[in-house]
């Protein structure tokens, strides 16, 4: 650790892995209603379990995201961060607001209070004091952060890492518009959810990648630069119409159809391209370093959010597709694989590069590490599959054949019951990542011991 | 296998294909993403119109095929103008002067032609053949009134570089109305 305030991301990261055990096991839970809808159905209901497995999972990513940027910057701008208080103040008000968020959630405190209820749209559920929490936590931020950069050195890393930060925190600010129309609702609400993960989280996500990049294969930086502009080029030239595709059937007008279709298919292309990096990258680096864990997690979460983003989202993007398939179980499919090779990856890196140097110790629980990477990989490539093949028979039985959403849903049990399997290999996968992380070490990968290189 | 030696700054020395393009890398990765959503769209409305030729004939005939044989020849004019900016330095501002001309000639018979339409009460809903005219020609028109605003920066503060990467985007801008305007406007 060179500075002394990159120590800042290890809080964040602890904060950001629990919340990690906490949205998985909500993800078993909500899998295991699939295949016994009763379950918990007294206790806690199904839309409750959903939010807090998708809410959760937004706010670790985040908290990895601005852990991220408190362990790379100092290092790119060289000087510390502009002030540790504000970065752990600002932890604790996100911290309060998940609290906050979840005891209101669980015990549906407040119902239909404007301040303190839960406001029940869809992944912005949060209450609107959670919500003022979060744009004051973002100023506090990017304030620390911005302050950091301009008065450090300035590189293509930061400042795409910068421009991501920015945009994700300026969109959040349509969580506090709530129009009476509900086609105007859903319009305003996709610049939060899709330019979020489509646009904004793109820029964070090469960036990080980019860093790793540059700090494990030793590439020039001027090589790494030029792929992260083609990349962050792409992202948003393909990304921000893109949003057209989910203004297909909310009552938009129809020419949405063609431009959705014509530029998200082109989404592909960022992803491709930071596949294409990752490992072009890892081919021409010369350098053999010893984090392997964190390489493979950096290759894995561009390969997987290739198949998952790209591939997966490509699959029923095109309007004459979706019209069939649209909130189908194709989408959490997609859903599922984008956001685990996407975010969860490239965050789960970040911690494996950063951990050991976080701890100042030598890259300990590697193979540990890697089993947690085939084994999660593994189970959300599965889970992928069977949703696939359970979203083709819903979409024909459904869809095609104009059969009854439960009747249909009867008749895909056996792929639930599948798709429970491979998430309880993704939970057992999660806790072995955050034991390999935090649990003292045991076997080390290091020249002279088995698997050298 | 033996320890890599510490670590080399990969492909640094060598020349990299990409170098020797003219122009800057990233404005050839805007005129790829250009060509692609442009070229999509007209593949797309090539498909569509298999399904209903007759509806899209009758379409057709009402556009102003003047107009578009017009605008062909001004931007292509156009685009000549830009590229002799580029290669005299000292009559730089006279010869974008007059490319920027011909962009705003282009614009003003396109704004004719919408005007023209909007009278007969047609527009991006009317039919699919104008959804497709309406989203290809005024993404167009956009690019056009973009590559005036590029060129109104550069003549406020030249730079060879930059007057470069603004002609190949004007040129992009020639060669997709080339594409746009026979297939839209003429192919039967």
């Amino acid at each position: 650790m060179k500075y002394q305030t990159q120590k800042i991301a290890y809080w964040y990261f602890l904060a950001a892995m629990i919340l990690f055990a906490v949205q998985v096991s909500g993800g078993l839970i909500a899998g295991w209603i699939y295949v016994q809808p009763n379950f918990l159905s007294e206790l806690m209901p199904f839309n409750i379990i959903r939010m807090l497995h998708t809410n959760s999972l937004v706010v670790w990513l985040l908290l990895g995201f601005f852990g991220a940027a408190y362990f790379l910057i100092p290092e790119e701008a060289e000087r510390e961060i502009h002030s540790p208080m504000i970065a752990y103040l600002q932890l604790i008000i996100l911290l309060v607001g998940t609290l906050g968020v979840v005891v209101t959630y669980v015990f549906n405190l407040f119902h239909g209070n404007w301040f303190l209820g839960m406001e029940g749209r869809e992944f912005i559920e949060q209450p609107v004091w959670v919500k003022v929490g979060i744009v004051v936590a973002a100023l506090m931020f990017l304030y620390n952060v911005t302050m950091t950069v301009l008065k450090g050195r300035k590189t293509a890393i930061t400042n795409v890492l910068l421009l991501g930060l920015w945009g994700l925190a300026l969109l959040f600010l349509f969580a506090f518009y709530n129009p009476e129309n509900l086609a105007l609702d859903k319009m305003f609400w996709w610049y939060i959810v899709h330019l979020w993960v489509e646009g904004t989280w793109e820029l964070v996500m090469a960036s990080i990648l980019a860093y790793l990049m540059l700090k494990m294969t030793g590439v020039d930086r001027e090589i790494i630069e030029k792929w992260l502009y083609i990349i962050v080029a792409t992202a948003l030239f393909s990304g921000i119409l893109g949003t057209g595709h989910h203004y297909y059937w909310i009552g938009t007008p129809g020419y949405w159809q063609w431009i959705g279709s014509i530029f998200s298919s082109l989404e592909v292309i960022p992803f491709f391209a930071m596949m294409a990096f990752s490992f072009v990258m890892v081919w021409k680096g010369k350098r053999d370093h010893p984090n392997k864990a964190a390489l493979l997690w950096a290759l894995g979460a561009s390969t997987v959010a290739f198949f998952g983003a790209g591939v997966w989202g490509f699959l029923h993007t095109l309007h004459g597709v979706n019209y069939y398939t649209h909130g189908t179980q194709i989408t959490a499919a997609h859903g599922h694989l984008a956001f685990f090779g996407a975010y969860v990856s490239m965050n789960l890196a970040i911690f494996s590069y950063a951990f050991p140097i976080l701890r100042g110790r030598d890259p300990y629980n590697q193979v540990l590490n890697m089993v947690s990477f085939w084994l999660m990989t593994g189970g959300m490539a599965f889970m992928t599959f069977v949703l696939t093949f359970a979203g083709t028979v819903q979409t024909h039985m459904q869809r095609v054949l104009g059969e009854n959403f439960m009747d249909v849903q009867e008749g895909l049990g056996l792929f639930y019951l599948m798709r429970w399997g491979s998430g309880a290999a993704v939970v057992i996968g999660a806790l072995l990542f955050i034991y390999a992380q935090l649990a003292p070490r045991r076997e080390v990968i290091s020249q002279g011991t088995g698997e050298e290189a | 296998m033996n320890q890599s030696p510490a670590p080399v700054p990969a492909m640094a020395e060598q020349d990299h294909p990409l170098d020797s393009l003219p122009g800057d890398l990233m404005i050839w990765v805007l005129i790829v993403s250009e060509l692609l959503v442009f070229g999509a769209g007209l593949l797309a409305f090539l498909g569509v119109r298999i399904a209903d030729p007759v509806a899209f004939a009758q379409d057709q005939d009402s556009l102003n095929r003047v107009a578009g044989a017009v605008n062909t020849i001004v931007l292509i004019s156009s685009g000549y103008l830009a590229a002799r900016a580029v290669h005299s330095p000292n009559k730089m501002r006279l010869w974008l002067s007059g490319s920027m001309v011909l962009g705003l000639v282009f614009l003003v018979v396109k704004w004719f032609e919408y005007t023209a339409k909007a009278e007969l009460g047609i527009g991006i809903e009317t039919s699919q053949f104008f959804t497709f005219y309406y989203l290809l020609t005024g993404f167009h028109a956009m690019h056009v009134v973009a590559g005036l605003v590029i060129f109104a920066l550069i003549m406020r503060w030249p730079n060879p570089r930059n007057l470069e990467g603004a002609a190949m985007f004007w040129h992009m801008v020639d060669l997709v109305w080339v594409l746009l305007f026979p297939i839209i406007y003429l192919v039967r």
